[in-house]
């Protein structure tokens, strides 16, 4: 089963990069993109067949290393 | 006075604070391999500069898990003095031994060059020695060292007086210009709660000897001599040595 992991930086942190894209968007005339945030994905191959199972591994993995707590959140989806 | 210089897959500063701390200071010190238990009694830990593990993931964060760190952490909650240079700074930040975290640098450009940083607390164990408000001139080389905690936690550090390090111009005023990654208040370098624990992006042991442009950096290292002779720090490292290792 595979889950997917989506790491972002907190609202309340400063993201030069995405800053940095947004302003390169905004120089190439795209103006309708109000702002950019950059983030991280992760696809997880786990050895079960169990979404529950699959959904709690990749939290606790996601919790340990994948995403740091003090500046990111994490979003989970699993293959149904 | 024996010190501990962890060495990671990736460290590069390694060589530089062996021997600052060998050839400069005249003590013992000995390289410790990530993958080791043991910190063979040494009486101070230096986790140095570089890019562990390749900083892959974020800057440290695999470095944490290194068995070496359990060690670390064993003998920081005794309360042997343990000094994070830049990625080693990185790495107590993700191990927890120090509170926030590391972004890119504000600018995105990795900065190297020779920086201003105001000592804010004498009385850590790498500070001990200085002047209070001394302005030390000191390198940094560093893309991640935009330091971040939120509002809540930045006033409890200052509460604690655990803002050990501020950059600033060099006549020790702090300026948003003076400020080369975008940290928050300033912050240079950090210590915990007990004080024996000490973070800072700047490489003190690469400013030991003036044919390398400035030797300020020295008094960092002579500063926890000194505390480890006197015994005279917030911490009580003495009963505590005892044990290390």
């Amino acid at each position: 089963m595979r889950a997917r992991v989506f790491v972002t930086l907190k609202a309340s942190v400063f993201d030069p990069q995405g800053k940095t894209i947004a302003d390169a968007l905004h120089s190439l005339g795209y103006g309708a993109v109000a702002d950019v945030r950059q983030g991280k994905y992760f696809e997880l191959d786990l050895n079960t067949t169990e979404a529950s199972q699959a959904r709690a591994l990749a939290a606790e993995v996601a919790d340990k290393l994948l995403a740091n707590p003090v500046i990111e959140s994490y979003r989970i989806e699993v293959d149904s | 006075m024996k010190f501990a210089v962890v060495v990671f897959p990736g460290s590069n500063c390694d060589e530089d604070a062996y021997h600052a701390v060998k050839d400069v200071l005249g003590q013992h010190a000995e390289y410790i391999w990530h993958k080791d238990t043991d910190l063979k009694g040494a009486d101070v830990v230096i986790l140095p500069g570089g890019f562990a593990h390749g900083d892959y993931l974020r800057t440290g964060a695999m470095a944490r898990f290194s068995p070496i760190m359990r060690e670390v952490e064993r003998v920081a909650a005794q309360g042997a003095p343990v000094l994070g240079i830049c990625n080693g700074f990185q790495v107590l930040l993700e191990a927890g031994l120090l509170p926030g975290a590391m972004l890119r640098n504000d600018a995105l450009k990795f900065r190297c060059e020779h920086v201003h940083i105001r000592v804010e607390q004498t009385d850590t164990p790498f500070t001990l020695a200085c002047r209070p408000h001394q302005v030390l001139r000191i390198p940094i080389a560093h893309g991640e060292g935009n330091y971040f905690a939120e509002p809540d936690v930045i006033a409890r550090l200052e509460a604690n007086r655990q803002i050990v390090f501020r950059y600033t111009d060099a006549a020790g005023d702090v300026r948003e210009s003076a400020n080369p990654n975008g940290s928050k208040a300033s912050i240079a370098g950090l210590c915990n709660e007990a004080r024996n624990v000490v973070g800072l992006m700047p490489h003190p042991e690469r400013a030991c000897e003036s044919m390398l442009g400035s030797a300020d950096g020295l008094v960092i290292f002579e500063s926890v001599v000194a505390a480890l002779k006197t015994g005279a720090f917030g911490g009580s490292t003495g009963p505590a040595l005892q044990t290390v290792g």
